[in-house]
């Protein structure tokens, strides 16, 4: 379906990044806001605050981060779409009940603005370092979706595609900014409403009385019943059967969790988007994302100039992981340089789907700025002489 | 061809809405790119503030200022703080009551004019100082055009102000077209660019 013209700001804009990943979530249908302010995040929350009020959404400034994820899983119940957005040990705080949205199958998103960790770390500075947090800082086993923009126009989109995803497989969805994107001010042109696809949530047309709130097809994905639709029906965070009552059993739980992670993991081609370019036929393919990303293709324009042959292969979803790709370029090149504001997160990642069939090389940073293109060209050049 | 411009003052001279107009004007009204970005930090609050703009006609990689090719300053602490990362033959601006530029390096174009005095007198209002300074950082440097700044200022200032500061902006736009005469030496050092 379209998008409600109500939320739709069209037009051409000079935004930062956090305010237009608020106008992505505005323009996605998001009416419930709750979050608690914090470096570089806020604002995204200080803009939502203002403009909620034209299109009749509910802000609320909870008391700490672990009420904000919690409230916002309950309006997705009640039948918000909802979000909140944090950053560095405000996305820790929120962990316990990103699990709890994964196990209940809660569309919702969460926008993480990286700052440099870990701990308070570096509030007004940036950081990727919380990729790897992203995909499993709950405990217990499940599958998330998380996108990384590069720019102030991609934080729009992508928040835009965040809400689509979570509704679409009913599971939490990440958007992870970094400082640098959240704080930029760039150019950031909004489509009107009917150019905008907004994934319609999965309500259920079961007869009342035989509504099973975790009864699935081939897709694993449930069908929903929000509050007030006047199903009579129950959701826990304990292991729970097709009824959502608690049954506490190797049984249940062999029949729950796996369709949790299998549910997303069967749809990655659905879900996984990357940019590649001139990576078939390269020697070296730098792999990156968010901010690091742009900074990459300075190094890569060095590299070239040098003579090496670089590919560039940019995660606009950093989960699921897009191994496919990987491994079978890894089949091909010489090495990975995997360029990162951290000591090593998706640098891992693309080591395991490589098989060992390439070098897989990192090009660190411990954060608080970009990289040096430089310092990444150095990494290219002992990529361009491995095997 | 890439231009980085920093503009530095203190909290409350519009520093910031300096760098959004700056970036507005090139990105959305002159068709380039411009990542214009902040200092952000406790330093943000009375004291040095600073703003970067980044303006290419291809798309900007590398989000910050590495070698700045124009340094707008409107305090003694910023242009402290920022002179060094100047090109050596960069264009320096400055309000020359808020600014002592010291002794200026060979080579770099400076261009000193008493922005805050004209708002003051000329204008009645000290407030827009920064747009005095940005219409002669306009006809100074000529990087991003008048038409698009103008532009820019229309839909980036609150309403109500709006002919006051169009006002300041060719104010300043003009003082330096009135001391255009004079000749610019490569490595002159500083020459008078208005009063």
């Amino acid at each position: 379906m379209k998008a409600d013209p109500v939320g739709v700001r069209t037009g051409t804009f000079y935004l930062d990044g956090d305010r237009a990943a608020a106008e992505g979530a505005i323009a996605a249908g998001c009416r419930f806001f709750a979050g608690y302010p914090i470096t570089p995040s806020t604002e995204c929350a200080e803009h939502i605050s203002e403009r909620f009020p034209e299109v009749g959404g509910i802000f609320i400034q909870m008391e700490d981060e672990i009420a904000s994820i919690t409230a916002i899983i309950g309006a997705a119940w009640g039948g918000a779409r909802s979000m909140t957005v944090t950053s560095g040990p405000g996305v820790s705080l929120m962990m316990e009940n990103i699990g709890l949205a994964a196990m209940l199958e809660t569309p919702c998103v969460v926008a993480n603005v990286q700052r440099g960790g870990p701990s308070t770390g570096l509030p007004t500075m940036v950081g990727q370092a919380d990729v790897m947090q992203a995909r499993w800082g709950s405990h217990g086993d499940y599958e998330i979706i998380a996108y990384s923009p590069q720019s102030p126009q991609e934080a729009f989109d992508f928040t835009v595609k965040a809400f689509n995803m979570a509704e679409k497989y009913r599971t939490p969805v990440m958007v992870l900014l970094d400082e640098c994107v959240g704080h930029m001010v760039e150019k950031v042109v909004i489509p009107p409403a009917d150019a905008i696809e907004v994934e319609p949530r999965r309500l259920t047309d079961a007869a009342k009385g035989e509504y099973l709130p975790y009864a699935y097809g081939d897709d694993l994905v449930p069908d929903m019943a929000e509050a007030g639709m006047g199903y009579r029906f129950h959701v826990t965070g304990l292991t729970h059967d097709e009824r959502g009552y608690p049954e506490m059993s190797v049984r249940c739980q062999d029949w729950l969790v796996p369709r949790l992670v299998a549910k997303i993991r069967q749809s990655a081609d659905d879900i996984v988007e990357f940019d590649e370019e001139n990576a078939d036929g390269a020697d070296v393919v730098v792999v990156s994302y968010g901010i690091s990303a742009r900074v990459s293709r300075m190094a890569i324009d060095l590299a070239r100039e040098e003579g090496i042959e670089v590919g560039f292969f940019r995660l606009r979803t950093i989960w699921p992981f897009p191994e496919k790709r990987i491994a079978e370029l890894a089949k091909k090149i010489k090495a990975f340089v995997v360029v990162e504001i951290n000591l090593g997160q998706i640098f891992y990642e693309v080591e395991r789907c490589a098989r060992g069939q390439c070098e897989t090389l990192l090009s660190p940073h411990a954060g608080g700025g970009v990289h040096d293109p430089e310092d990444i060209l150095k990494v290219i050049e002992k990529g361009a002489k491995a095997k | 061809m890439r231009r980085e411009i920093r503009i530095t003052g203190f909290g409350g001279q519009g520093v910031i809405l300096s760098g959004v107009i700056v970036g507005k004007a090139a990105s959305i009204y002159d068709e380039k790119n411009a990542t214009m970005s902040q200092s952000y930090g406790p330093e943000a609050r009375g004291s040095a503030c600073s703003t970067q703009i980044l303006v290419d006609d291809k798309e900007i990689l590398y989000p910050y200022i590495r070698e700045s090719d124009v340094l707008v300053a409107m305090s003694q602490e910023g242009y402290t703080k920022f002179l060094g990362e100047l090109k050596a033959d960069g264009v320096l601006i400055y309000d020359e009551d808020l600014v002592n530029p010291g002794e200026i390096k060979k080579g770099i174009k400076a261009y000193p004019i008493k922005a805050q005095r004209i708002a003051e007198t000329d204008l009645g209002r000290k407030i827009v100082t920064n747009i005095v300074i940005l219409g002669f950082m306009t006809a100074v440097t000529k990087a991003v055009p008048k038409e698009a700044m103008v532009e820019a200022i229309k839909t980036s200032v609150p309403k109500g102000t709006i002919e006051l500061n169009l006002k300041a902006f060719e104010r300043g736009y003009d003082a330096f077209r009135e001391g255009a005469g004079e000749q610019v030496e490569e490595g002159s050092g500083a020459r008078s660019g208005a009063e």
